[in-house]
C-alpha cells in the first residue's frame, strides 16, 4: 500500500506535520492487554463495587428485571454497529424500530408525536423548556421542587445564558406541588410549568388542577416522568403540552448512571419545534411502505445556528432496548408489572412511618424516627441490602427521611428485614 | 461486475402493531409474594388508566422474529466498510460488550454508597487519566453524553472563565467547514456566530482570522484535522492569534482518530476540546447512539468543569460536590458510564504504542484510497490527507450525476455511502473515511466499486441516477415524508379518519 501511495514508511504519513506540533514522546499508557486480561481487569473492578446486593434505591434509576431477549436483539451487529439511519434504503431496520418506538411512547404518554430519543430524562427537561420558550415566545420557567433535583440542576445549567429565568415551586405538606405557591408565581411571562409525576417522592401530582392554572395564564405544562413503569397503570399525562421522560426502567441497566434514553413527546401542532431526530412514514419508488428520517430542517446539520437544538448523536440503541421491552411485556404485561410494583411498595410502606400522605406508586418517603438514615442503611448493608436514599443531601428540610423504592425485584423477606431495621431491632 | 453483494433472502415483516393478537403474551412475571393492592383504592379511580390502546400483544418468539427480521434490513460495520467521513466507523470489539455487562458494573446504582462504588469510580478515574495523556490536556470530564453535549460543556466553561475575567464577550468564530453542531452550540450558550471563510487550500486563512478576532470574540471553534481531512498546519499561530486577544480555542475532536499518539492538542495550544468516544475509541454507534463526549481542558479552565468531580481521598475515591465555580451539571449522575467502560477497554487493548499504530493505519488506509480514486474523482484540495479524503463531484456533475447519486449506486456494490454533500465548502462533496480496521481487500473492493461507478457515469448515467437497484427498499420519497409527516402508527380505521 505504501508503494501505491509512493511512501517509504508509515512515518512519512505524518512527517509533513510541523515539528512544533508533532508529538515525539510516547504515550504514558500501559502496553496493550489481551482479551483475557481485559475481562479480568473489569472483573476485579466489579468486585470492588456492590455485587449481589438487594437494593431499595430508586430516585430516577430503577432496578427492574431485563428480559433476556432484549440483550439478544441489541447484540445483533446489524443494530449494534450501524450508524444513524441516514440512507433509508439500507437502514429500514433501525428506521422501522424507531417508528415503533415513537408510536409506543405516544400510546404510553397519551401524546401525538414523540422524538427518536434524547440523551436522558435530565437533558430532555431543558430541551422541553427551550421548546416551550420558542412556542410561547415567553421566557420564564417554573419548576416544581418535587421534580428530580438533578434534573432541576441540569435545567439551570442549560438556561443560564439563554435569558430564561427559572423559579422553583414549593411542595405542600402532602408532598405534592403547592398550588397556592404556584398560583402566586404564575404570571403572563411564564412559558412553562414543569412538574413530575410520579414525582421525586413517588407521589402522583394533581395534573388537572395544575393544568387549569397553567391554561389560565397561557403557560404550557411540561410533565416529567422518571419511572416509566408507572405509565402501565396510571392515567397518562394527557393534560401536558409536552412530556419529557426517562425510559431507563424499560430494560436499561442502571450502569452507574448511564447510558439511558430520554424522550420528548408532544402534540402534533408543536411537532416542528421538537428537538432531535424524527422518523416518518413514506413510500418507496415501488409504492411500498418505507420509513426515513424527517423534518431535518429543525436540526443542526441543516439549520446550524438556527436549529431547535444542537443534539446530534442520541440514544438509539437504548431506545431499541426500551422498544423490545415494551413489546415483550405488551398491553397486559406492562399493567401487571406496574401492579406488582404498586403492591410491593405498598407492602413495605405499610410497615414504615411515612413522611407524606398522598397516593404514591413504587417509591415513598419514610421518616427514620430518631435514628439517622445512614445508621439504618449501615445496618442493612450487613444483610447485603442497600437501603433508601437519605434525602438531606437534596432537601435539607427532609433530613432524617429516606426515599425507598420497591419493584418486582423486591422480595418479601428482604422488605421485612428493612422494616425491622427501621424499628431498630435486630433485622 | 458487482462482486461484493448478491441477492439473498430478506423476510418481509409488518409493524409489530399489525402482528398483534389480543391476549397473546411474551412475558412471565414471578408470582406475587405480597398481598395484591387494588390500584383504584391505592391511587384513586381517576389516576388509574384504562388499557394502553393498540399496545403490542405478541409471543416471545414473535418478538425475536420481528426484530431479527428488521435487523436484516440494516447495513452495519459488521457487514462491510462504512466510509462515512467524520464518523469514524471502525470495528467495535466484542470484548468491550462483554465487560460493559459485568454484573457489578452494569447493575451499579449511581446513588449506591461510595465505598461500594470504588470499582466504577476507578473506571472513570482511569479513563480520565488516559484521555488526559492522549490529548495532552490537564483535566477531563466524562459527564457529557455525546459530542454536541461536550461542545456545549466546553463553551459554557469558556464563558465562565471569561466572565470571571470581567466579561463573557459576545461572539464565537466558526470556520465555514465546521460541523453544524458548532454554531448550534454557540447559540445555546448565548453567543452569536461569525463564520470564517476557509482559503483555497481548505484551511483557516490567518489574515482573515486575524481581522475577525476582535475584543468581542470569546473563542474560535476549530476542527483539526478539519472536515476536509487536512491538518490545520498553522494551528499554533491560530491559537496565538486568539490568545493574544484574550480569546480561547475550542477544538472539535471529531477527527481525533487522525492524531492519537501523533499530535496532542494540549501541546499545540488548544484550551478545551471534546472527544467522541463513539468514534475514536470504538464504542458502537448503535444506529445513532449512545455516545459519550469527554471534554478535556487546560489548567486555566479546571475550576469551571461540571460537578461533581472525582477526587482521591484518604480511603478511596469520592465525588466532590463542592465546586463553587463550576458551570453546573450538564446531565444527571456522572455520564454515559457503560460507554466509558467500552472506551477504556479499547485503550487497554491497544496500549500507548497500539493507539499510535492505529492512527498510522487509519492514515495509511485513507491515503491509499485517495491514491486509487484520484484519477477518477476530483480531489477537493491538494493538501495531504490525514484520516479521510474529500472529493468533489465536479467531473460527474458534467454528466448530471451528483454526489448523492453516486452514494446511492455505491449501495448496489454492497457498501454504505460515504458522507454526502459535507463539508459545505466543497461543491458536491464525497467525504470518505475508511478507518484503520479495514483490510486491503476491503479497500480494493471499495475502490473498485467507486471506479466502476465513475465509468458508469460516463457510459450510462441513468443507471447511477436511478440507483439503488439491488436493495429490498428502492429510493425513498423523503419529500412527502417531510411535507405530510406521519410519525406514528395508527390502526387502519383511525389512520383513514385522520387522512380525511
Amino acid at each position: 500500500m505504501l508503494d501505491v501511495i509512493g511512501l517509504r514508511s508509515q512515518e512519512d504519513l505524518v512527517s509533513y506535520l510541523p515539528s512544533e506540533v508533532r508529538f515525539n514522546g510516547r504515550l504514558r499508557l500501559e502496553n496493550g492487554k489481551s482479551e483475557y486480561e481485559i475481562i479480568d481487569y473489569f472483573k476485579h473492578l466489579a468486585d470492588e463495587n456492590a455485587n449481589g446486593y438487594a437494593t431499595f434505591l430508586g430516585a430516577g434509576v430503577y432496578n427492574h428485571y431485563r428480559p433476556v431477549l432484549v440483550d439478544t436483539v441489541v447484540s445483533r451487529g446489524e443494530f449494534l454497529t450501524s450508524y444513524t439511519p441516514y440512507p433509508a434504503e439500507i437502514s429500514q431496520g433501525t428506521l422501522t424500530s424507531i417508528f415503533e418506538f415513537q408510536t409506543m411512547v405516544c400510546q404510553l404518554t397519551g401524546m401525538e408525536v414523540a422524538n427518536a430519543s434524547m440523551y436522558d430524562g435530565s437533558s430532555a427537561v431543558p430541551e422541553a423548556a427551550m421548546m416551550a420558550v420558542r412556542i410561547t415566545r415567553r421566557d420564564k420557567i417554573l419548576i416544581a421542587r418535587s421534580v428530580h433535583p438533578e434534573y432541576g440542576q441540569v435545567l439551570r445549567t442549560y438556561t443560564q445564558h439563554q435569558g430564561i429565568p427559572v423559579e422553583e415551586i414549593k411542595y405542600s405538606k402532602n408532598g405534592r406541588v403547592d398550588l397556592d405557591d404556584l398560583k402566586s408565581k404564575l404570571s403572563e411571562g411564564v412559558a412553562a410549568i414543569i412538574v413530575q409525576t410520579p414525582n421525586f417522592f413517588g407521589i402522583l401530582e394533581q395534573l388537572d388542577e395544575i393544568s387549569s392554572l397553567a391554561k389560565s395564564k397561557g403557560a404550557l405544562l411540561i410533565v416529567v416522568f422518571t419511572e416509566a413503569v408507572a405509565l402501565g397503570l396510571i392515567e397518562p399525562p394527557r393534560q401536558a403540552d409536552i412530556v419529557a421522560g426517562e425510559l431507563q426502567s424499560f430494560a436499561i441497566s442502571p450502569s452507574y448512571g448511564g447510558p439511558y434514553a430520554g424522550i420528548i413527546a408532544t402534540h402534533e401542532k408543536y411537532m416542528r419545534q421538537l428537538p432531535g431526530r424524527l422518523v416518518g412514514e413514506t413510500t418507496d419508488a415501488h409504492g411500498g411502505r418505507a420509513f426515513c428520517l424527517t423534518l431535518a430542517t429543525r436540526e443542526q446539520h441543516i439549520r446550524r445556528e438556527k436549529a431547535t437544538s444542537n443534539i446530534c448523536t442520541n440514544q438509539a440503541l437504548l431506545a431499541l432496548m426500551a422498544t423490545v421491552f415494551m413489546t415483550i411485556y405488551g398491553k397486559q404485561g406492562l399493567r401487571e408489572l406496574a401492579e406488582q410494583n404498586l403492591s410491593k411498595a405498598h407492602y413495605l410502606a405499610a410497615k414504615l412511618p411515612l413522611r407524606f400522605d398522598a397516593p404514591f406508586f413504587n417509591e415513598f418517603v419514610a421518616r427514620t424516627n430518631g435514628r439517622s438514615p445512614e445508621q439504618i442503611n449501615a445496618a442493612l448493608l450487613e444483610h447485603k441490602i442497600i437501603g433508601g436514599l437519605p434525602l438531606g443531601r437534596f432537601y435539607p428540610e427532609l433530613d432524617g427521611c429516606m426515599l425507598l423504592c420497591a419493584t418486582e425485584m423486591s422480595r418479601r423477606e428482604t422488605m421485612d428485614t428493612v422494616a425491622q431495621a427501621f424499628k431498630g431491632g435486630r433485622a | 461486475m458487482i462482486n461484493k453483494v448478491s441477492k439473498h433472502i430478506v423476510q418481509n415483516e409488518p409493524l409489530i402493531f399489525e402482528r398483534t393478537s389480543p391476549g397473546k403474551r411474551g412475558y412471565q412475571l414471578p408470582e406475587l409474594d405480597v398481598p395484591p393492592v387494588d390500584p383504584v383504592q391505592a391511587l384513586g379511580a381517576k389516576n388509574v388508566r384504562s388499557e394502553i390502546e393498540d399496545f403490542p400483544e405478541v409471543s416471545e418468539f414473535e418478538v425475536l422474529r420481528h426484530f431479527s427480521r428488521l435487523s436484516t434490513w440494516n447495513y452495519a460495520i459488521d457487514l462491510g466498510l462504512y466510509p462515512l467521513g467524520s464518523c469514524t466507523m471502525k470495528y467495535n470489539p466484542r470484548v468491550n460488550e462483554v465487560v460493559a455487562r459485568t454484573e457489578g458494573l452494569a447493575w451499579a446504582h449511581p446513588y449506591q454508597p461510595e465505598h461500594l462504588s470504588q470499582g466504577a469510580m476507578q473506571v472513570i478515574a482511569a479513563l480520565e487519566h488516559a484521555l488526559g495523556e492522549i490529548t495532552g490536556m490537564d483535566a477531563v470530564t466524562l459527564q457529557p453524553a455525546a459530542g454536541a453535549h461536550g461542545e456545549f460543556t466546553g463553551i459554557l466553561m469558556i464563558r465562565a472563565l471569561l466572565e470571571s475575567r470581567g466579561g463573557a464577550r459576545s461572539k464565537i468564530l466558526v470556520p465555514d467547514s465546521a460541523h453544524g453542531t458548532n454554531p448550534a452550540t454557540a447559540m445555546m450558550v448565548g453567543y452569536s456566530v461569525e463564520n470564517i471563510k476557509s482559503n483555497d487550500r481548505g484551511v483557516v486563512d490567518l489574515e482573515v482570522l486575524a481581522r475577525a478576532v476582535t475584543d468581542d470574540v470569546a473563542a474560535l471553534m476549530i476542527t483539526n484535522p478539519n472536515t476536509v481531512g487536512v491538518f490545520e498546519e498553522n494551528i499554533r499561530k491560530i491559537c496565538g492569534i486568539l490568545h493574544d486577544k484574550g480569546a480561547l480555542v475550542y477544538m472539535d475532536g471529531a477527527n481525533m482518530n487522525a492524531l492519537v499518539g501523533v499530535a496532542r492538542p494540549g501541546d499545540f495550544g488548544v484550551d478545551v476540546m471534546h472527544l467522541n468516544l463513539h468514534k475514536t475509541f470504538s464504542t458502537p454507534h448503535g444506529g445513532g447512539g449512545p455516545g459519550a463526549g469527554a471534554v478535556a481542558v487546560a489548567q486555566v479552565l479546571t475550576p469551571f468543569l461540571p460537578g461533581p468531580r472525582l477526587r482521591r481521598a484518604a480511603n478511596g475515591w469520592t465525588w466532590n460536590y463542592d465546586c463553587p465555580q463550576s458551570i453546573g451539571r450538564v446531565r444527571a449522575f456522572y455520564g454515559n458510564f457503560g460507554v466509558l467502560i467500552r472506551a477504556l477497554a479499547y485503550i487497554l487493548a491497544h496500549g500507548g504504542n497500539g493507539l499510535r499504530q492505529a492512527t498510522l493505519d487509519a492514515l495509511l488506509n485513507a491515503n491509499y484510497l485517495r491514491t486509487l480514486l484520484e484519477p477518477h474523482y476530483q480531489i477537493a484540495y491538494e493538501a495531504p490527507s490525514m484520516h479521510e479524503c474529500v472529493f468533489s463531484d465536479d467531473r460527474q456533475a458534467k454528466k448530471g450525476v451528483r454526489t448523492g447519486d453516486i452514494a446511492k449506486r455505491l449501495i448496489d456494490y454492497g457498501f454504505h455511502p460515504y458522507t454526502v454533500s459535507f463539508p459545505l465548502i466543497v461543491r458536491g462533496a464525497l467525504m470518505i473515511e475508511p478507518t484503520e480496521t479495514e483490510s486491503k481487500l476491503e479497500l480494493d473492493q471499495f475502490a473498485g466499486a467507486m471506479i466502476s461507478i465513475a465509468k458508469e457515469v460516463e457510459d450510462n448515467p441513468e443507471l447511477v441516477l436511478k440507483a439503488p437497484h439491488s436493495t429490498r427498499t428502492p429510493r425513498v420519497d423523503e419529500v412527502t415524508a417531510a411535507r405530510k409527516p406521519v410519525v406514528r402508527w395508527r390502526p387502519a380505521a383511525a389512520a383513514s379518519q385522520a387522512a380525511d
